[in-house]
């Protein structure tokens, strides 16, 4: 990076290849958590920094995002980084006290102080009890006032999270630690009270819903200051590459579908739409492209006239293929709940791509869910219906997939035909039931093409009452779904 | 090459005085692409004011706004340029048979023949040009090629005439809908700048501004409720447009304060999917998100 300083002309000053150092270590960090940074991107975000002040903190972070983050899902990612790399750590937040700072000679520590310390700052709370200093909070959500809540954060982290240098403990762990102390649920309900107090003659239920929001919105902020604060003590105790290690979270494509955490599905949730309209998209691009319809006879005579009658560029009608029909058979036993919610959800938000969509939902018993998503707009809706109202439990509410399939196969195996794809959803962990694995052999010589998608990682398909392998011979493919990335790539393929 | 703009604050200044409330984001990136001198790809939800950003930008510049409205099946002739044959045709057939063959291909594959389409005409414009590329997802994967060259060069090859180079590097826009992933070598060559649902207390601003009759409370009110939506799982969140329209309707029918029943009257204004706006009535009647039971009032 300090070869590109040169090459722009100017001879570096050490500051600036400081920048440039801690610069490379950021793009480097960037690219680890997932982020594809190209070179010309890595010299342009280089380039774009000596055009910005650098004591222009928001700027400068603009400047790199702008060139280094070209897609939004990884945007969380980018600001959770730049915090840890490029954020205020002068000596005041060090843990052990003695202003030990790992990176005192950067020239960046000291940039802006964020306004409204001076009053309020380190030293401000100290003398404060906690009764006093969770009423100051009170009053300062109250009038939204930003920089005094900032200032309570960092008197709050210092004095409830229990930060010590050293101590192997993750940002988690220090953050219920003081989202506990500070009890905030309690806090809005005050919030709330005090709001309706102040309304004369009360607040209709419009009124109180927004004032919810913003009170919702502003103990939202508050908790960011409070992670923000950590992890800059954080940041000066261990050191950014430490810190950026520990910090690396996968993108929303890449969290895997069984071991989400709740802030994680809800992520999963938000990204799901965009997807499917996606991928509504590009199939409806892929069934009209690539192949040529019939020859179209008076169109080819109408562009012949501009050649004088000769039938210089032949015309073709728009293909149109015949569009699959989908059965969905779903395993939706603890486990494996949320991968079969975000498939039936997937197929469904798509389903103007297939000539049907028929879904069956299983555990040991077996039913449909079809008529739940026929004539229901929104989709999220009927899959949480399938959950509450489809009739799965046959014996003890343990996935049994020889019984599920032998109901399937009495009951709608008639249906199956040419033109099915049935799509199996599922672990394949059957308790040591009967695996009835001829049923997928007779599917899979009705059907057009039959296909498992599991997941679990690979490596633990057939160990222990998981049974994959005896069901994966007969079917037409086996695939590994364990995220989005891959659920999005299957279904590209499908239709 | 002289700079369009002075600093990130001035960007901010300019587009405030053309209407346009920018933020850190958008002014900051602005700034760079004049000094860079790339492109900008602008992303979003629709109805964020992508468009409206480039529109702001030349009018604040005093450029002319060229625009390419991109429709799956755009092509070369549509996009670049296009070679008139016609025209072609009757210069040849209007020639005798003295005229040797060299001198007519010279002619007909010159600048007059030459029916210049939005890009061309961008780079070759002689006076400051702000050029748009509108909803660039929408054609196809192998026509971004066609974009390429000019978007890192800012120079068009033509067999027949050369390579044509920009009389003045021109502003380029970008937008995108995310319908579809667009290739990495577009986004490399561009500047990204992801346009959101602004902020409550912009939206606010963007209110008062548009509509010039607003009240201050009025405008308070709307953002808060918008972004109350918003934050349900919606089809469609509402635009800042759609805010706009609604505000715009409110002024109309003369309330000065929503109440439950104006918002749900004329909640058609600002979601457009039947479920969506069921779900909204819903929600703001009988405020079900309460996590306590609220005390008797």
């Amino acid at each position: 990076m300090t070869d590109l300083a040169e090459s722009n002309g100017s001879t570096p000053e050490p500051a600036v290849s400081a920048l440039f150092e801690l610069l490379e270590g950021f793009v480097m960090d960037l690219r680890a958590a997932g982020l594809p940074v190209s070179l010309s991107e890595n010299i342009d975000a280089a380039s774009a920094v000596r055009h910005i002040p650098l004591e222009d903190r928001s700027a400068f972070k603009y400047a790199l995002a702008a060139t280094l983050v070209k897609n939004q899902a990884h945007w969380r990612t980018f600001e959770t980084l730049f915090e840890v790399y490029f954020s205020l750590r002068g000596s005041e937040y060090a843990l052990d006290g003695d202003g030990n700072d790992p990176f005192g000679d950067a020239d960046l520590d000291d940039e802006n102080q964020p306004p409204g310390e001076g009053g309020e700052g380190q030293g401000g709370g100290e003398g404060l009890t906690p009764e006093e200093l969770a009423e100051m909070l009170f009053q300062a959500l109250m009038k939204g006032d930003d920089p005094l809540v900032r200032a309570i954060s960092k008197q709050a982290v210092k004095r409830y999270a229990g930060m010590e240098p050293g101590r192997p403990v993750g940002g988690t762990y220090y953050l219920y630690r003081t989202l506990r102390n500070l009890d905030l649920d309690g806090l809005l309900e005050r919030l709330m009270e005090q709001a309706k107090e102040n309304a004369d003659g009360g607040l209709s239920p419009l009124e109180e819903r927004l004032e919810r929001d913003e009170f919702d919105d502003r103990i939202e902020k508050l908790k960011k200051e409070i992670e923000a604060e950590i992890r800059r003590r954080l940041v000066a105790d261990r050191g950014a590459e430490a810190m950026a290690k520990t910090l690396r979270k996968p993108l929303p494509e890449d969290v895997d579908f069984m071991h989400a955490s709740r802030e994680e599905m809800a992520n999963l949730r938000r990204a799901i739409y965009p997807l499917t309209r996606k991928l509504a998209v590009r199939l409806a691009r892929k069934r009209r492209h690539g192949r040529k319809g019939p020859l179209d006879f008076r169109n080819t005579v109408r562009h012949s006239l501009s050649y004088g009658g000769v039938p210089a560029e032949l015309k073709f009608r728009y293909p149109r293929p015949s569009k699959p029909e989908i059965i969905v058979i779903a395993d939706i036993s603890g486990s494996v709940a949320a991968f079969a919610r975000f498939t039936l959800h997937l197929v469904y938000a798509i389903s103007g791509q297939f000539s049907k969509v028929r879904a069956f939902v299983f555990i040991d018993g077996l039913d449909e869910v079809t008529h739940l998503f026929e004539g229901c707009d929104d989709i999220a809706e009927a899959v949480h219906r399938v959950n509450t109202e489809a009739d799965v439990v046959w014996v003890d509410g343990h996935s049994d997939y020889g019984h599920a399939f032998e109901v399937f196969w009495d009951k709608y195996g008639h249906e199956v035909n040419s033109k099915s794809t049935v799509l199996v959803l599922g672990d394949a962990r059957n308790n040591y039931h009967a695996a009835q694995a001829w049923i997928m052999k007779e599917i899979e010589q009705k059907s057009r093409k039959l296909f498992w998608l599991n997941p679990e990682p690979k490596a633990y398909w057939n160990t222990g009452d998981s049974i994959v392998g005896e069901y994966g011979v007969h079917c037409d493919g086996v695939f590994e779904v364990r995220n989005l990335r891959q659920l999005e790539k299957f279904v590209d393929n499908l239709a | 090459m002289e700079h369009r703009f002075e600093s990130v604050e001035a960007v901010r200044e300019g587009l405030k005085s053309v209407n346009y409330l920018a933020d850190d984001a958008i002014a900051g990136t602005a700034f760079l692409a004049d000094r860079l001198q790339k492109p900008i790809l602008v992303e979003g939800p629709a109805g964020t004011g992508k468009t409206q950003l480039a529109q702001s930008v030349a009018e604040m510049t005093g450029a002319r706004l060229i625009r390419l409205q991109c429709y799956e099946g755009l092509d070369e002739s549509k996009a670049l340029y296009e070679w008139n044959y016609k025209k072609q045709l009757l210069r040849i057939q209007s020639e005798g048979d003295e005229t040797n063959w060299e001198d007519i291909q010279d002619d007909i594959f010159s600048n007059e023949f030459l029916l210049e389409r939005p890009l061309l005409e961008a780079i070759r414009s002689e006076d400051p040009v702000v050029l748009l590329i509108d909803e660039v997802d929408r054609v196809e994967v192998e026509t971004e090629a066609l974009l390429l060259e000019l978007l890192s060069e800012y120079q068009v090859s033509i067999p027949e005439l050369g390579t044509l180079k920009a009389n003045q590097i021109p502003m380029v826009f970008l937008t995108s809908n995310n319908t579809r992933e667009l290739s990495e070598a577009l986004k490399r060559r561009c500047l990204f700048l992801h346009l959101d649902y602004p902020e409550m207390e912009r939206e606010k601003e963007i209110v008062l501004t548009k509509v010039p009759d607003i009240t201050v409370n009025l405008a308070d009110q709307i953002a808060r409720i918008v972004r109350s939506i918003r934050q349900l799982e919606l089809k469609k969140a509402p635009s800042v447009s759609e805010t706009i329209d609604w505000a715009r309707t409110l002024i109309l029918l003369g309330i000065e304060q929503i109440s439950e029943k104006d918002a749900t009257d004329t909640a058609n204004i600002l979601l457009k999917y039947r479920s969506d706006i069921e779900k909204v009535v819903k929600e703001f009647s009988s405020n079900t998100k309460a996590h306590f039971e609220a005390p008797a009032s």
